[in-house]
């Protein structure tokens, strides 16, 4: 079997430029290692024809010199995305075999700079979960495993069909989203890069969404240098969404290689919270240490709202849900449970076509939002949030950016969570604050822990200031030299 | 609360057994933009297209699809606001309003519950017989109409027509300023009045464009406030009326009766006349308002709204006092002519060049009078305002006599042409020449000596000779001179 799958995506571009291969050859590699691939459950589609199609007509674009910044590179598409001619689930079953006649701006712009798609990436029923657990189409796997251990544990989610599709090299690169962390925890559980650009960085049109003010796609790729590349297609103002920021795309790529010195990297206080195993501890010792020295000063910094962030968050983003998610009603498109009457249709059609997970959130933001409740709930929720951008500003007064680890522990045992929300949405604890603020942030590959599994560090920069992030998460990343792969189970 | 307390004229009380009552009447007036897209996508609004034809992605709630707010429609609301003399808020803010019916795809209605665009107004609203009230301006907020359910194509399922969904709706909210049916009546003629000056709204109800929701209440003259019933889409002026006719009258039995009104929204049967619960206050939505996180909030710039405000037209109640100062008509004429943009600005047409006056009476009088006779809108008057202007300039400069300038209007009117030409061709020209006028007279004075020689005891009796003199004349007799030398033949 061909190995083209193993490279990264600068490599490919390398070598589809030197013509060491096609880019039929490097989308079939894909296409045969997805095959390869049914335990891990990360494709919910894969499209052959079309990835081959698309591949074709890459190859022949080269050969006339028309070169895309992404061109012949295979990607998977996480199943939020909408994709013109393609099922797009959203990991539900309420939308059924929905299949859209418009293609989502992020992917658009991947397919304008000549990227191949293999196929639609599984992931938690409407991106809310952080295990991958609450798919309708059932869990993704992680690829890795502990040490000596034969236990299927969790990708993180909701974006967990990406990083397990990138990690087992079933594509390039990967999109993902990201609302309270669904990019970079998952990134963290599977070794991977993920990337949650600047809230606007990136247009939401044709993306289903889950918490309007929070959501943000961005890239899950193996490297920092991948991530660059993915993000600089993904990006761009876009007229269809009133909340994409209207701001030059800089080389993303460009930053990842640029000096530290003299950069100020700030370490909240308020991370250290309890509990945190020693591992994860001494991950951040060290990332601090490898930046200084690289000839940045370590400072500490307070984030003093950060505790109430996860609360506020779970009213904000189920809120926003429960409204966004209203329009699946069984009346245009997707499943219909027929009733008695009109409501107990509406019952029946959002009851059986909702999962759990989405249920609870539903009542959650509905409950928050209703008459008597609103100020208690949502709006203090709101003022908590603004608190928190205001914390990040003070904190970015005084350094460049922060360093953060990306999750509170490694990747989970399929199964071990599930029935406590509660303990699952502590998942969130270090990423969901860069939501609230609309800050980037980047989690990176930096060690395994004593039972083999990766661990990840997290860089928060200022908004719009993802070259920050870039700069960095590749010195982490070299720092770090963590090139650990999982090893082929499946 | 209110913008006055005022109480009913006496004439608009209900008298009853037990005494008098007096109405209390709020209004929301929802205004259709005219705007040919709608408020948050690009899909075409026009009226009597074939169902789901007008219908975009957004509009259907397709999933990941995002409203892009319509500048045009917000600049509509603002200029609406500023003819209504209204606080227009630089800061507004769209909110959802979540509930569930299949003609919401969304699932929720985009509206401005918290930070509208337009703040409290002021309306001065005549009543036609010389008297005004004014009418307080609660709001103007922007938001989405919703689409049409039709429950009579088959016994067993309802169809949804999405054409209307997304069409942007201006929400015009009164204060309770109105005591009675007519002076509801005056309220709406008077905005529909200002938003078509604006050409902001058409103001077309029959096309639904104009639709009300009516709020009534009765106390006793001057008294505690009562419970207060909505009804909902009120789609004519008449039904308008009606409504709060028949719930003032319904709500004053029940509270004759011991009982107690309940605040509920009603619908009206046009059928029957009646209003009838919709919904009670205990079924009333949780609406669960919240800001829409997808739409940014609208900040206007001092500099955008000094242009608007450059550029709206002069407005119905500047008109009046120009017409009136200006041109010496009366209060009552000017405000007739000044109820329609359209009328106003015929009027000025044929007013130009013209004795003022003479213009208005002329069109007051004879063309206004045959436009209602005939059902004609005044844009499709046969007779256009230039012919009116000639005629009417025919008549100042004793061309014609006011009589026959009816009968030029009625060639115009049934068979066109020009009034100028009429005259001349058909020889309708006034006869100013006294010699034939007076060799007319002495004919006819031949031929009666009975009746001339009973004038001078029965003076009255001239009249008839003047109308021998105009019939023989075919009217083209100067009515003046006939008189004149009638006087001094027979007097």
């Amino acid at each position: 079997m061909s190995t083209l799958n193993e490279l990264t995506l600068a490599g490919a571009l390398k070598g589809l430029a030197s013509k060491d291969f096609s880019a039929r050859e490097l989308t079939q590699a894909h296409l045969d290692a997805i095959a390869d691939a049914d335990q891990l459950n990360a494709y919910l589609l894969t499209t052959t024809e079309t990835a081959l199609a698309m591949a074709d007509a890459s190859d022949a674009r080269r050969a006339m010199g028309d070169v895309g910044a992404l061109e012949g590179i295979p990607l998977g598409i996480k199943d939020l995305f909408c994709t013109n001619g393609t099922r797009t689930t959203a990991g539900s079953k309420i939308l059924g075999d929905f299949t859209p006649h418009y293609e989502s701006t992020v992917s658009a712009n991947l397919w304008r700079d000549g990227a191949v798609m293999l196929g639609k990436l599984n992931m938690d029923e409407f991106a809310m979960g952080s295990s991958n657990e609450n798919s309708a189409f059932g869990p993704v796997v992680n690829p890795w495993r502990a040490n000596g251990e034969t236990q299927q544990l969790v990708p993180g989610g909701s974006s967990g069909g990406s990083a397990s599709a990138v990690a087992a090299q079933l594509c390039l690169g990967a999109t993902a989203t990201d609302t309270g962390g669904s990019i970079r925890q998952p990134a963290s559980f599977t070794g991977t890069v993920g990337v949650k650009p600047t809230y606007g960085r990136c247009s939401r049109w044709g993306i289903v969404a889950f918490a309007s003010s929070l959501d943000q796609a961005g890239p899950i790729t193996r490297t920092v240098e991948d991530a660059a590349i993915l993000l600089r297609s993904m990006s761009g103002h876009d007229p269809k969404d009133s909340t994409s920021l209207k701001a030059d795309v800089p080389d993303f790529a460009a930053a990842c290689t640029r000096s530290l010195k003299g950069m100020r990297i700030g370490v909240p206080k308020e991370y250290r919270v309890d509990g945190m195993p020693g591992e994860i501890e001494k991950l951040w010792a060290d990332g601090m240490d490898w930046l200084r020295a690289e000839g940045c000063e370590i400072v500490d910094v307070s984030l003093p709202h950060t505790k109430y962030a996860l609360p506020a968050y779970y009213i904000i983003a189920p809120a926003e849900a429960s409204s966004n998610l209203a329009r699946y009603d069984g009346m245009r498109y997707g499943v219909r449970v027929d009733g008695a009457d009109l409501t107990e249709t509406y019952e029946k059609t959002r009851g059986q076509g909702f999962g759990e997970e989405v249920r609870r959130r539903i009542m959650i933001g509905t409950y928050v939002l209703s008459a008597g409740f609103y100020d208690a709930y949502y709006i203090r929720a709101q003022k908590v949030r603004a608190r928190i951008a205001e914390d990040f500003k003070k904190a970015f007064e005084t350094c460049d950016a922060l360093l953060t680890p990306t999750a509170p522990s490694a990747a989970f045992k399929i199964g071990a969570r599930y029935n406590d929300p509660v303990q699952m949405y502590l998942n969130d604890i270090f990423t969901v604050t860069a939501n609230l603020a609309g800050l980037p942030g980047i989690s990176i590959p930096a060690t395994l822990d004593n039972a083999g599994l990766p661990l990840g560090l997290q860089v928060i920069g200022k908004a719009l200031d993802e070259e920050t992030c870039f700069a960095v998460g590749g010195a982490l990343e070299r720092a770090a030299g963590f090139n650990a792969k999982p090893n082929k189970w499946w | 609360m209110f913008t006055a307390e005022r109480i009913a004229d006496k004439s608009d009380w209900i008298t009853t057994d037990t005494g008098d009552w007096e109405i209390i009447i709020g209004l929301e007036i929802h205004a259709q933009v005219a705007s040919k897209a709608k408020l948050f996508s690009g899909a075409a609004t026009g009226y009597g297209a074939e169902p789901n034809t007008q219908v975009s992605l957004v509009d259907a709630a397709m999933p990941g699809m995002l409203p892009v707010l319509n500048e045009y429609c917000v600049e509509q609301a603002v200029r609406t606001g500023m003819g209504m003399k209204a606080q227009i808020n630089a800061f507004s803010r769209f909110d959802r309003k979540n509930y569930f019916y299949p003609d919401l795809p969304q699932g929720y209605q985009i509206s401005q519950l918290y930070h509208p665009i337009v703040g409290e107004g002021e309306m001065l609203v005549e009543l036609g017989d010389g008297e005004s009230i004014t009418v307080g301006i609660e709001r103007l907020h922007l938001e989405q109409d919703a689409g049409k359910s039709i429950h009579d194509l088959d016994p067993n399922a309802t169809y949804v027509d999405l054409n209307r969904c997304g069409v942007a709706l201006m929400e015009i909210v009164s204060k309770p300023d109105m005591r009675s049916a007519r002076e509801a009546a005056a309220y709406v003629r008077k905005l529909r009045a200002l938003v078509r000056y604006l050409g902001t709204c058409d103001g077309d109800m029959e096309k639904g464009n104009l639709r009300a929701d009516v709020n009534v209440s009765v106390r006793r003259p001057g008294g505690d406030l009562g419970t207060r019933c909505e009804i909902k889409n009120l789609n004519s002026m008449r039904f308008i009326q009606q409504a709060i006719e028949y719930e003032a009258r319904r709500q004053i039995e029940i509270l004759e009766n011991g009982g107690e009104i309940d605040q509920e929204t009603r619908l009206y049967n046009t059928d029957t006349g009646e209003t009838r619960t919709m919904r009670s206050k205990e079924d009333a939505h949780d609406y669960r308002y919240f800001p829409d996180p997808d739409l940014l909030p609208v900040k206007l710039s001092e500099d955008w709204l000094a242009a608007i405000k450059a550029s709206l037209p002069e407005l119905p109640d500047d008109k009046k006092i120009r017409f009136v100062s200006e041109y010496g008509l009366s209060e009552y004429d000017a405000s007739v002519l000044v109820s329609d943009r359209e009328k106003a600005a015929y009027y000025e047409d044929v007013a130009d060049g013209n004795d003022k006056k003479l213009a208005a009476n002329w069109l007051l009088n004879e063309v206004f009078g045959k436009l209602n006779k005939e059902n004609v809108e005044i844009s499709d008057s046969p007779v256009s305002a230039a012919a009116n202007r000639a005629i009417v300039g025919m008549i100042s400069n004793g061309v014609i006599s006011g009589k026959i300038a009816k009968q030029v209007f009625e060639i115009c009117w049934t068979e066109g042409g020009d009034p100028e030409a009429i005259v001349e061709e058909r020889g309708l020209k006034q006869v100013t020449d006294t010699g034939a006028i007076e060799a007319m007279i002495d004919e006819i004075i031949a031929a009666n000596p009975d009746q001339a020689a009973k004038v001078k005891d029965k003076p009255k009796t001239l009249g008839w000779f003047v109308g021998q003199v105009m019939q023989a004349s075919k009217g083209k007799a100067n009515p003046q001179a006939v008189n004149e030398i009638l006087r001094k033949k027979l007097l």
